[in-house]
């Protein structure tokens, strides 16, 4: 009798967390991702973060009473990640990668999750001020690294080339263009001043902006009765 | 909008991009081990009760054969009054 109620109970919980996991699982990874610094290919250090943190929100599963479990699993990532920090610190060429772990962790709670100022102080243990000198200074960085690569123009442009590409059935012209079309981006963003160089590129992700706002949203809502 | 709020979501847009592809067995090996982590708890859960309980008892067994309630007998050590 106890014996059926328990596996009952385990099998709803394998349940609602798998589907918990297949909702949020890409916010929140991409959100370890932006932690550990990694490049998008290669996610092994913010896989084995995440597992962590899904495995401590399974375990607490039952007892989460109402609680978010993305809301749960969030924390427990920044606590973890703020645990293990150090061995983070080395760069790996991700977006972050020229950020401390520290302005990494504040940048992602605070810009890309959209926590509250005073709850993410509350979550690393820090005053309020000092969140916001952080969170700052890290902005700061990030934008005069986008405005350097602007101006340089070492990452290509995201959108050029296959805006400007034919189909490529026919291969020789096809890569023809796309050639063309990215030597004309970068001489187009050389051309521009450095301000507005940056502008544009934050305008082009702009489109992608909406995307995984209602990701997150239905993803949250997903796994949001256990 | 405010300069450092346009500022912020200049950075919030560099912070969005393609979600990285999530591994299938992902959410399988976190159950997994949250599961092993929640039988682990279960155990010391256990262990800590039986624990309680053992305690509970040598107490009681101590007790019941000491009986520190009852009041020592009384002590003659004290010396004769002598030359009131």
């Amino acid at each position: 009798m106890v014996r059926e109620r328990r596996a009952a109970r385990d099998g709803r919980r394998a349940r609602e967390f798998e589907a918990f996991v297949a909702g949020a699982g890409g916010r929140l990874l991409h959100a370890a991702t932006l932690l550990t610094a990694e490049p998008t290919g290669d996610t092994e250090a913010a896989e084995r973060l995440l597992t962590a943190a899904l495995a401590r929100t399974y375990a607490r599963w039952d007892r989460l009473r109402g609680e978010d479990p993305y809301d749960h699993t969030r924390r427990t990532l920044a606590a973890l990640f703020a645990h293990r920090g150090h061995r983070y610190r080395r760069p790996r060429g991700g977006t972050l990668a020229r950020l401390t772990p520290q302005e990494r962790l504040v940048l992602v709670l605070r810009l890309y999750e959209g926590v509250a100022e005073e709850q993410t102080a509350a979550a690393l243990g820090l005053p309020v001020e000092r969140v916001r000198a952080i969170c700052t200074r890290a902005v700061t960085a990030m934008r005069s690294a986008a405005h350097r690569r602007g101006t340089t123009g070492t990452r290509p442009s995201a959108g050029t080339p296959h805006s400007a590409g034919t189909p490529p059935s026919n291969g020789t012209t096809g890569t023809g263009v796309t050639g063309t079309g990215i030597t004309g981006g970068v001489t187009g963003r050389r051309a521009a001043t450095g301000g507005t160089g940056a502008k544009a590129q934050a305008g082009a992700g702009a489109g992608a902006d909406t995307g995984p706002q209602a990701q997150a949203g239905s993803g949250a809502d997903a796994g949001a009765a256990p | 909008m405010s300069f450092p709020d346009r500022k912020e979501t200049e950075v919030r847009r560099m912070l969005e991009g393609a979600h990285p592809a999530l591994p299938p067995d992902l959410a399988g090996r976190a159950a997994e081990r949250g599961r092993r982590m929640l039988h682990r708890h279960q155990v010391v859960r256990t262990i800590g009760w039986l624990l309680l309980l053992a305690a509970v008892i040598a107490f009681g067994v101590w007790a019941a054969i000491v009986e520190p309630w009852a009041a020592p007998p009384p002590t003659d050590t004290t010396p004769p009054l002598e030359g009131w």
